[in-house]
């Protein structure tokens, strides 16, 4: 393998791989604060990049790819208040089952909106065919624009976790659901904002990946096992392990083309989930107390 | 000898509506009765997995293809350029092999269906066993997840690989010839026959089931999905019971699966889908999870609307809804809403109300 095309495997890994990160980012958010694994996780991808894509015919890029976040976090919202808010202390399976059936429902709903054509936003940058050297191979800038936009994600979800006060109510609500009602937060709120901010970073993610990977209104499944591995893979709760788990997986995604057909590349990830699910369910990085601590 | 009879009336309504449909001229629903029946097969299968041993599996569909996928390819695949080879020729032996032309006149050498639907259904058994182990120490969305991977892995299989048809999947399957004069295929003057094996499998599957729940195992398990630690601690193999129910579950799939394909004359890459594994869910969970006799009867109802086309290109839609609505409002299934009971209520309220008002 020449060095060129090594670098090129290594940054199309790179830009699945902080998609994937930012997929699983938005299930810690939401299983953080409820416990539950959002299944539906998937569909806000989608609905970020085919709204964006819907609204850029009246207005500007950038305008629109915001309008798209802040609707699709209004989606996420009103999935959390009429599915999730008034349900008591459902079963596991239950919510599973809910949380699968909005995610068939979105996509039913994509598909009578949008149709089954393949979508995509222009490039931010250029076009399909301009390029950025790096190292002597060519790479798309939209890669760039991929990879900052997840960095600056996690980067702010960290400091907004850390600093902000509604930040600090949420982690309160994540370890300890009761204890934090008794201090006078509003748990009911905190889940409801968790689903807002998971919807807001997976449509932003649909947004800026859109160009290369184009939207698709089922698209969503795909994305949700991959970033529900990464999860895993990097522990679940835990935001530095995902980007660390995420990279990873893009990066083994991306070099298995050389050696396997691409129609198997979906079949390995599943594999790489399996195998980490019957070996270290705790993920990679993750200890064992933190895999007893949590509810399964 | 109780469980036999109280499947009689379900006999009887199978008669019944071969009846109704002769006396109104309207015997094209049979065909989608037929299928129907097959889908039940799979879904009552599933509903002593999911309702009694409380393992949720997405993966059903999975199962469900490896049965009709190796049955089709089995029964149709040529092996004449494989003639020579000593597996063959064991097989040929073994006089489970069956030669005739093909539509251009060709030699034609393919396995025959019963020993194929014998592999198809073994195959489901053993990877149900080899997925089983590991798989069902999850637990809640560990598992949920793994299932839903195996389900996605199968697919992304009969799509890649020739051998089962890629995209296009598999048609012109014989048919299946149970014993002489009795064939399981998609022929007009064999529909009422058809209906019949269908529905009698069915009921086959329904008393062997029934009988399972209410022996000492189908008590285990109600144990395992009470309270796992609690079953364990009582002295019940757990890990062993779980294990035999998913291979239960699963050579029920598979045999739906073998049945169908045949019925069909063919199947595509889309009963492997994902959205299938769910459509089984769903409908277990109409039923009422632990609910047999519920499983049984919204999986004929649901798949036959859904064969008619009456939900038309919401179909996929449909399904979802009756999950969200169902998990949201009833999660023991429509039948436990006990609609008499609440209407009597509701009656005796207005009664009183009146009187009070009087």
């Amino acid at each position: 393998m020449t060095t060129e095309l090594f670098i090129q495997y290594l940054m199309a890994g790179i830009t699945y791989g902080s998609i994937y990160a930012i997929v699983a980012i938005g299930f810690n958010i939401i299983y953080n604060t409820t416990g539950i694994i959002n299944f539906a996780q998937g569909e806000f991808v989608m609905f970020g990049g085919m709204i964006a894509i819907t609204l850029l015919q009246f207005m500007s890029l950038p305008l629109a790819i915001a309008s798209s976040v802040v609707i699709t976090m209004l989606i996420g919202a009103l999935i959390e208040i009429c599915f999730i808010r008034w349900l008591k202390s459902p079963s596991v399976l239950r919510m599973i089952i809910i949380t699968i059936g909005i995610s068939i429902l979105s996509r039913e709903v994509a598909v009578h909106i949008w149709g089954e054509s393949i979508r995509s936003l222009p490039y931010f940058v250029g076009n399909e065919i301009s390029s950025v050297g790096v190292l002597g191979a060519r790479v798309s800038p939209q890669v760039f624009w991929v990879v900052a936009a997840s960095a600056i994600m996690v980067v702010c979800l960290g400091i907004f976790f850390k600093t902000t006060s509604v930040g600090r109510e949420m982690r309160a609500c994540a370890s300890n659901r009761k204890a934090a009602t008794l201090c006078g937060i509003n748990t009911r709120n905190m889940v409801t904002l968790s689903f807002v901010l998971s919807a807001g970073i997976g449509a932003l993610a649909g947004c800026v990946m859109s160009p290369i990977t184009y939207s698709q209104y089922d698209m969503g499944t795909g994305l949700a096992i991959k970033g529900f591995t990464v999860a895993i893979l990097g522990g679940l709760g835990s935001s530095g392990g995902a980007v660390a788990a995420g990279l990873l997986l893009g990066i083994l995604e991306a070099f298995s083309v050389s050696v396997v057909p691409l129609a198997f590349q979906d079949a390995i990830s599943i594999a790489i989930l399996l195998t980490i699910l019957f070996v270290r369910p705790q993920g990679l990085f993750g200890s064992k107390e933190a895999a007893g601590l949590s509810e399964f | 000898m109780k469980k036999l009879l109280s499947v009689l009336p379900l006999l009887a309504v199978v008669i019944g509506i071969h009846f109704l449909t002769s006396a109104t001229d309207t015997m094209y629903y049979l065909t989608q009765m037929t299928m129907s029946a097959y889908y039940a097969l799979l879904i009552i299968g599933l509903c002593v997995l999911m309702g009694y041993a409380g393992q949720i599996s997405l993966g059903h569909a999975g199962f469900f293809a490896i049965g009709g996928y190796l049955s089709a390819a089995l029964t149709t695949r040529n092996l004449i350029p494989f003639q020579d080879t000593a597996l063959v020729g064991l097989l040929d032996s073994a006089g489970m092999l069956l030669s005739g032309q093909d539509l251009y006149g060709e030699a034609l050498l393919v396995v025959s269906p019963w020993a194929a639907s014998l592999v198809a259904v073994s195959a489901a058994a053993v990877i149900a066993v080899i997925i089983g182990i590991p798989v069902l120490k999850l637990k809640g969305h560990y598992l949920a997840m793994a299932t839903l991977g195996f389900g996605i892995i199968i697919y992304r299989v009969v799509l890649a690989l020739e051998y089962f048809g890629e995209a296009d999947g598999i048609s012109e399957v014989p048919a299946f010839v149970l014993f002489s004069g009795l064939s399981v295929s998609g022929n007009f003057s064999d529909r009422v026959q058809n209906y019949y094996i269908a529905w009698g499998l069915l009921l086959l599957g329904m008393v062997l089931l029934l009988n399972l729940i209410d022996s000492r195992v189908g008590r285990a398990l109600r144990g395992i999905h009470g309270s796992d630690e609690a079953a364990d601690a009582m002295g019940v193999n757990t890990s062993r019971f779980k294990l035999q129910t998913f291979v239960l579950s699963a050579v029920f799939a598979a045999i739906a699966g073998v049945f169908l394909t045949h019925y069909n004359g063919g199947i595509g890459p889309s009963e492997a889908g994902v959205m299938k594994s769910v459509r089984y869910v769903a409908i277990v969970a109409v039923g009422g999870m632990a609910h047999l006799w519920g499983a049984l009867l919204m999986g004929v109802v649901l798949n036959f609307l859904s064969l008619r086309g009456v939900f038309g290109s919401y179909d996929d839609a449909v399904f979802g809804l009756i999950l969200i609505v169902i998990m949201l409002f009833a999660p023991n299934g429509i039948l436990s809403l006990n609609l008499r009971h609440r209407l009597k209520r509701y009656l005796r309220q207005r009664k009183e109300d009146r009187e009070g008002e009087a």
